[in-house]
């Protein structure tokens, strides 16, 4: 999104109008957005075949994660991308405070969901389930459990990582916010960043039920 | 907001702020549902089940929150062809680990304990 030199302040030279710059933003973000299905991908495509080798495991090892804990995450993590489309809409609206407000609380609950899976981190970390020399499943060497293990973490941590940078970006946008980039038309910045958040809403969404639920009605 | 404001916002990527209070809470009855649904067995359709329910969720998401349903076709395509590749990976990769043990040259490494 690159200043354009004098005429209107919103288009970049190499653009028609607005509307066509608006859609060249929103086509280069999801041309992102589907590399980032496939990275994703990879990792739920490692859980299909492992899963399937040792159903047993898994779902015995995903009995030791907290659904309360996952299921308030989730319900934070969705909050969460309500308020990034309230932000967006605020930024359709150009009502710089609003914007400012919406994307704090997105900031915040995003920081809470975080808070938690600090908390199951810890809880992992204290009962030796965390893959390598130290692990212990029920008071015995890793077996195939650690598989489930060492896909929940780099799941869960890739996921909590995108968080991490969205946040950043989001805090970035706030500062923008304030010092009125959005307050002329065609400042897109703000819906971007809500494609990008509800993106990573979308991978969670999947990794709740997968990872903490598939061993519960045994 | 205003039904002509909502019309305004139609064709600019975006809709109404009952619409989308409504999509969250479809979410949040959604993920109640997954909950309730691991508590009981259903055998084989356990995990169809929750998926289901999860790619519901995924679709509410890229429809409203994501304003897919509002974008142009060329977005439609863009977001749709990534979750064929999605699906082609998924497929290739299934088959092969299923089959495997069809033929009696291989010696299997994935077999369950």
């Amino acid at each position: 999104m690159s200043d354009s030199h004098g005429g209107h302040g919103a288009l970049a030279h190499h653009f028609e109008d607005l509307e066509q710059q608006r859609e060249a933003h929103t086509l280069g973000m999801w041309a992102f957005l589907v590399t980032e299905i496939l990275f994703f991908g990879g990792l739920f495509a490692a859980y299909v075949v492992y899963r399937s080798a040792y159903p047993e495991a898994f779902a015995n090892a995903s009995n030791q994660l907290d659904p309360v804990l996952g299921g308030i995450n989730t319900a934070v993590l969705i909050g969460s991308s309500f308020t990034m489309v309230l932000a967006v809409h605020a930024a359709q609206q150009r009502r710089k405070w609003a914007i400012f407000g919406w994307l704090w609380t997105t900031i915040v609950l995003g920081t809470a969901f975080l808070g938690v899976k600090y908390v199951e981190y810890h809880h992992k970390w204290e009962h030796h389930l965390i893959p390598g020399p130290n692990f212990l499943f029920e008071g015995q060497p890793g077996g195939s459990e650690q598989l489930f293990f060492a896909l929940y973490f780099s799941m869960t941590g890739l996921h909590a990582f995108h968080m991490v940078i969205g946040a950043g970006i989001l805090i970035w946008l706030s500062v923008l916010a304030l010092k009125g980039r959005f307050d002329e038309p065609g400042r897109n910045a703000v819906e971007m960043a809500g494609l990008y958040w509800h993106f990573v809403d979308l991978v969670w969404i999947f990794l709740f039920p997968l990872l903490y639920l598939l061993g519960r009605h045994q | 907001m205003s039904a002509s404001h909502d019309a305004a916002h139609a064709d600019h990527g975006g809709a109404g702020l009952k619409l989308y209070f409504a999509v969250f809470a479809a979410l949040l009855v959604g993920t109640w549902l997954t909950v309730w649904v691991a508590g009981h067995d259903f055998g084989v359709w356990n995990t169809p089940i929750a998926l289901a329910i999860a790619c519901t969720k995924a679709a509410l998401v890229l429809l409203y929150f994501m304003h897919v349903r509002w974008s142009s076709r060329v977005v439609w395509m863009a977001a749709a062809i990534g979750f064929v590749f999605l699906a082609i990976l998924l497929a290739f990769t299934v088959s092969d680990y299923a089959t495997r043990e069809w033929l009696e040259i291989y010696s299997a490494p994935l077999k369950g304990r």
